[in-house]
């Protein structure tokens, strides 16, 4: 993985010292909270419902076992709410019939981010010190900027991939941190890339989706897309190139940024992203764009144009970890067999948690931090020491943050994969459902964002409980089940098979139920936005519902026919029908949200 | 990095220039229907400090227009916004009455270089002479 230069470095101590200085200005009364606002939000600090929240980049999702184990520090030391702010937390949500918030983890976001929520601002300095010790930081996880890229968590690794991506998006890291340019765009901007033939960044979801790849000529470029988002207004985005060389890719998108920043609306917070000015614009902004490139090469002296020793330079840290390309391995090889009585077990976990790898001698490993007891994506510090641990044993002391709020280890040999299954079983992240119901993407929601209109985490552990048999997960299949809180849609439930979605009726929480989502994934075809099945559900309802749509799956399937291809042969009526069938609630039947809904944050999702 | 940015006082500033050229443009103009002969300063304008549309026409006016006269920011220019003005291209701001010089001074020496280019300094760290791109084995306090 990418190792920091002193440049880098010293960039992120610079950084971390200039937000001091700002927060210190903002404590002190000289720096107002309105204009601290976007300066802390572009080093990650957002202010939530009870507390702030640290976002911390990873860029496209690759962290190593030491940069873990300071994440796990800053859980266990920082993650800590005042007793004051605790008791406020704990008396309001206890209200609305959460018994736990838990403090003291981080958690892993769908853009590969890792996030904490209790840490109080007065300390957020002395935690972009500590990061920058491990060469991290919080610059652009949010914010009205080019925020972190996001990849392929099977970058560099999955025998389907014709180009890695991973030096290009560090390249592109380089280029878009603290561009001077582009720090105050009409809204945030996020850049997805895969190199692979199956698109598992769900790149036609984002402002700008790249997949390298090598032409008829066998040169290597990017299929570009734009103009993909979520949020109120879903949009697939659109094919602005089909073939961009690899050396242009930061001048060209100099040339999107520069024209969305100058056309992009700023009137109107719901139609700022560059998905709408592509929508209302079509060609025309093509065509903007191209100008722009044009003029950039021609004029401005195409100084981004990348040259072949720069790409040679970042892709020398790509290569595979020199431990897992020697045969007879450094890295002590633990032959541990599995006892009979695990067979059945460790086949299962072989199946869904385990992906082929380029080098047939190694193996991908997910680990499932969706499980009993804990919200999607969160890891304790204990277990973020666990997980360094484990990166260390069995991966070259490399893990990746997956879009679907998990850890994976990309470079475990095949000869070890018992061991890692019994010392994951041991940690309770070895759990076969990687692709399955209980694996499901789930935002903060109304317990800790000042967004949400209601509450992801009690419908994730409700769904999480009721379908704990992995005979019944398996018998159900591969499906993809996406929570959001509000219409921001942080949980993605645009994408999913099922989508749950909160949204507020009165005050009170209510979940509109859709179907057949799709990321773009070959399991779900071209990407598109599911469609809601009719009005929504209390909260009491949900998980009944879950149950109805995947009864009326399990009884009226084809053999071998997954939830998805069922929803698109069968159509949403019959899914309507059994839904509407589990109503019971009444109009005053979903909780009373206190203190939510504040809209004037908004701007920072 | 060098400072190019000449900082002015709300109360210093010359609102009313005579003698000089000036011309103000607004945020939906293109820069490159201007016809900037003769004019020896442009004042960019920000609306609010958060609206960027003035950083990308300072950026087309300095390097694909090459005006050489003085780029100045006016409006709700703040501290912690002077950095980036330098950088896009322009050579002066005019602060916001309530805005503390010394402390936006400081902020435009805070680092030493960046990685991609800009109006000032058009080549990317990759591209210059003295890149400090060697990489040092982790943790820190290997020498490079």
């Amino acid at each position: 993985m990418y190792q920091y230069t002193d440049f880098d470095r010293q960039f992120i101590r610079n950084r971390a010292a200039q937000y001091r200085d700002q927060l210190q200005r903002n404590l002190r009364g000289e720096l107002s909270d309105d204009e601290f606002r976007p300066l802390r939000l572009q080093n990650g600090w957002y202010v939530q419902r009870y507390a702030p929240m640290l976002r911390v980049a990873v860029p496209y999702g690759e962290i190593s076992s030491r940069q873990l184990r300071v994440l796990a520090r800053i859980a266990r030391e920082f993650d800590q709410p005042s007793a004051e702010v605790y008791a406020a937390a704990v008396t309001t949500q206890a209200r609305l019939g959460t018994t736990h918030l838990p403090v003291g983890y981080g958690h892993f976001t769908t853009r590969q981010n890792v996030q904490f929520n209790w840490i109080p601002l007065d300390k957020s300095a002395d935690v972009m010190d500590l990061l920058a010790t491990a060469d991290l930081h919080g610059i652009q996880t949010s914010g009205n900027c080019i925020r972190n890229i996001t990849s392929d968590a099977l970058a560099g690794i999955a025998p389907d991939e014709a180009i890695d991506p991973r030096p290009y998006a560090e390249i592109m890291r380089q280029w878009s941190t603290l561009h001077p340019e582009f720090a105050f765009l009409p809204r945030k901007f996020k850049i997805a890339i895969t190199g692979a033939q199956e698109d598992r960044a769900a790149i036609a979801w984002h402002d700008v989706g790249l997949r390298v790849l090598k032409n008829a000529a066998g040169e290597v470029g990017f299929k570009v897309l734009a103009g993909g988002g979520m949020g109120r207004t879903p949009v697939i985005a659109t094919l602005i190139r089909e073939f961009l060389p690899w050396n242009q890719v930061l001048n060209y998108l100099e040339a999107v940024v520069r024209v969305y920043n100058r056309f992009g609306r700023r009137d109107n917070l719901y139609k700022a992203r560059i998905k709408i000015l592509i929508k209302a614009e079509g060609q025309r902004f093509i065509d903007e764009v191209e100008a722009e490139f044009a003029d950039i090469l021609a004029h401005d002296g195409a100084a981004h144009a990348i040259p072949a020793a720069e790409l040679a330079r970042v892709s020398k840290h790509f290569h595979p970890p020199a431990q897992v390309e020697q045969e007879q391995s450094a890295m002590d090889s633990v032959a541990t067999e599995v006892a009979p009585k695990d067979a059945a077990a460790y086949k299962r976990w072989l199946a869904q948690n385990v992906h082929a790898h380029k080098n047939p001698a190694l193996r991908a490993v997910t680990l499932s931090f969706k499980r009993l007891g804990f919200a999607p994506g969160d890891a304790t510090a204990e277990q973020l020491n666990a997980a360094a641990d484990l990166a260390d044993q069995f991966s070259a002391g490399e893990a990746r943050v997956t879009h679907e709020q998990n850890l994976l280890l990309p470079w475990v040999r095949a000869a070890d994969l018992p061991a890692l299954w019994y010392a994951a079983t041991a940690l309770g992240v070895a759990k076969a459902n990687i692709g399955l119901l209980t694996d499901m993407i789930t935002c903060p929601g109304g317990d800790l964002c000042s967004l949400a209109n209601a509450r992801s985490i009690p419908l994730a552990e409700a769904i999480t409980e009721r379908y704990q048999d992995l005979d019944e997960l398996f018998d159900i299949g591969p499906i993809d089940l996406h929570i959001s809180g509000c219409m921001n849609s942080c949980g993605h439930h645009h994408t999913g098979h099922i989508g749950v979605l909160g949204v507020d009726k009165d005050g009170r929480e209510w979940y509109q139920i859709s179907l057949g989502g799709s990321d773009g994934s070959t399991l779900s075809g071209d990407a598109v936005p599911s469609k809601v099945i009719g009005p929504s559900f209390a909260a009491s309802e949900v998980l009944d519902v879950v149950e109805a749509l995947i009864d009326t799956y399990r009884t009226q399937r084809l053999a071998g026919e997954n939830f998805i291809t069922s929803v698109r042969r069968l159509g949403l009526e019959p899914f309507k029908a059994a839904a509407n069938a589990v109503r019971h609630e009444t109009r005053e039947g979903g909780q009373v949200l206190h203190v939510h809904l504040d809209t004037a944050n908004i701007a920072t999702d | 990095m060098s400072n190019t940015l000449t900082l002015i006082a709300a109360s210093a500033a010359d609102k009313r220039a005579t003698g000089i050229n000036v011309l103000q443009v607004g945020n939906d103009v293109d820069p490159r229907t201007l016809n900037l002969d003769g004019i020896e300063r442009i004042e960019l304008h920000f609306p609010k400090f958060t609206d960027g549309r003035a950083y990308s026409q300072a950026y087309l006016l300095r390097r694909r227009l090459g005006f050489k006269g003085d780029l100045r920011a006016t409006g709700d220019v703040l501290v912690d916004e002077v950095l980036q003005m330098q950088r896009s291209g322009f050579s002066s701001a005019v602060l916001r009455a309530d805005q503390n010089l010394a402390h936006a001074q400081a902020q435009l020496t805070r680092f030493a270089s960046f990685y991609q280019g800009d109006a000032s300094h058009p080549a990317p760290l990759f591209a210059s002479p003295v890149a400090a791109t060697s990489a040092t084995p982790t943790p820190a306090g290997a020498t490079a």
